[in-house]
């Protein structure tokens, strides 16, 4: 909690990414034209999505093996997050592909997972809210949650590599990346990703704080009233 | 319920002989428990017969249903409706049967299991078993739907791969999700809720797969849809052995 530097570097990176973002040079391409610097948003937005989903079954698992409270609560708090990035991230999206393809939500492989991604995670808050006792809420969503994940990655990552997808990076198409003669778009994408990561854990951390303080505080008045 | 491992004996022992029991010949003590559960699980079915008949009598409603809902423009029907439709009807049918295989049984009888047999056992039991009733259905689904509402498939054998992979599939994934809704109190609509998403995946390559059926395409055009399910249910498999001991407990 007394280091500080990472919630600086996060607002600098933040900052950083958002005036370079616009400001920057990139390359030009046909029909993209300037609309490639939405990969700064869209596409680094779940690419942190992903890392914290990752980093929330690591907490799910540590749960399972070694059973503290604590671990299932950064466990939630980091899936609530990357849900939040994930809908930024179809947010974004949808207005690229807006003025890219001419219709903010086509039918398309790619899409439709992340829509279906969105919603499992959606029913692991559900599955949450839907138990009274802590460790029974806590051990049974962590099983949820890497069944989950295991269940997510193939959705997003693999099944629209598979079939024809308009979406670069799947279907054979390109991703952005293979146009980017002078490194100006990974002078400002990598940055990003670090900074919606931290930005995602500080979201995590404070939720976890909260939630820290008020079960010290339910602690407090069970005993109080005890006595 | 005819377990053939003394409950006595071996049930409520202590952990130093159960460790020294798994040591000595692991492999084979799941075994034997696998097939006495599955076998307990038949004549269990047997014997309120009132549950699988309901499930059959589920599908062939259903399928009525839609028929006389088509009935208006029958010739409108094309093989991709033909095909959806049918695979819309074995998905519910799959969460309908499936939801009930750990809601059924008691408290009591859950704890006497947890002296008796490992969890890895339960859950592959429970999966095999599950696959077994999915086969029934789909097949006996399959057959009625084909009767009622013509039959364009054109590659048969493929067709049947499709429907053992699909059943195979679904059973795996909605066990494990029954066991987790089984856990929550209002489990019926938390089913529903937890397995549509996860299995939308499967579901769609199934229809994929059996589309190619139904046009009668060569095998090898379907060989990557054939990997996929596979690959699917094997990693489904696997979590499932995984991750039920911790859930088992609770």
């Amino acid at each position: 909690m007394r280091k500080i530097w990472w919630k600086i570097l996060c607002i600098v990176l933040i900052f950083y990414v958002i005036v370079m973002g616009i400001m920057g040079p990139v390359p030009h391409l046909a029909i993209i034209n300037e609309s490639i610097r939405n990969t700064y948003y869209h596409v680094a937005l779940w690419l942190a999505m992903t890392t914290l989903l990752f980093a929330s079954m690591v907490f799910s698992i540590r749960y399972l093996s070694k059973g503290r409270i604590n671990d299932d609560d950064i466990a939630s708090e980091l899936a609530k997050s990357a849900i939040f990035f994930g809908i930024l991230g179809c947010l974004t999206g949808s207005v690229w592909a807006n003025y890219t393809w001419g219709d903010p939500w086509p039918n398309d492989p790619k899409l439709n997972g992340a829509a279906v991604g969105i919603l499992i995670y959606l029913a692991y808050l559900l599955l949450r809210s839907s138990f009274e006792d802590e460790q029974r809420k806590a051990r049974i969503s962590s099983v949820y949650n890497i069944f989950a994940f295991a269940v997510f990655i193939p959705i997003i990552y693999i099944l629209p590599r598979l079939t024809d997808s308009l979406h670069p990076g799947s279907g054979g198409n390109s991703t952005f990346g293979s146009y980017d003669f002078n490194n100006d778009i990974r002078k400002v994408f990598y940055p990003a990703i670090i900074g919606y990561i931290l930005l995602g854990l500080w979201l995590a951390e404070l939720r976890v704080r909260i939630k820290r303080i008020n079960r010290v505080r339910e602690e407090k008045l069970v005993s109080t009233s005890r006595i | 319920m005819h377990c053939e491992r003394n409950p006595t004996s071996k049930g409520f022992d202590l952990v130093s002989t159960i460790t020294e029991l798994q040591a000595s010949s692991r492999l084979p003590v799941i075994l034997n428990e696998i097939k006495t559960l599955i076998w307990k699980e038949v004549t269990l079915e047997w014997r309120q017969k009132y549950a699988l008949s309901g499930m059959l009598l589920y599908v062939v409603s259903t399928v009525f249903v839609c028929y006389l809902s088509f009935n208006l423009r029958r010739n409108q029907l094309t093989p991709i409706v033909w095909n959806t439709l049918f695979w819309i009807i074995i998905l519910f049918t799959a969460v309908n049967a499936i939801a009930k295989s750990f809601s059924q049984e008691r408290f009591g009888r859950l704890l006497y299991y947890y002296n008796l047999c490992s969890p890895q056992a339960i859950i592959i039991s429970k999966i095999v078993y599950n696959s077994l009733i999915m086969l029934l259905l789909s097949g006996f689904g399959f057959v009625f739907y084909a009767f009622v509402m013509g039959n364009p498939v054109g590659d048969m054998g493929l067709y049947l791969i499709c429907i053992l992979l699909a059943a195979i599939g679904f059973a795996s994934v909605l066990t494990l999700v029954a066991g987790i809704a089984s856990k929550a109190d209002n489990s019926a609509t938390l089913m529903a809720v937890l397995s549509f998403p996860i299995i939308l995946p499967m579901l769609l390559m199934t229809i994929r797969l059996a589309k190619n059926a139904l046009d009668g395409l060569d095998w090898s055009v379907s060989s990557d849809e054939i990997t996929t399910l596979l690959s699917i249910d094997l990693i489904v498999i696997t979590l499932s052995y995984l991750l039920f001991p911790y859930l088992w407990r609770s």
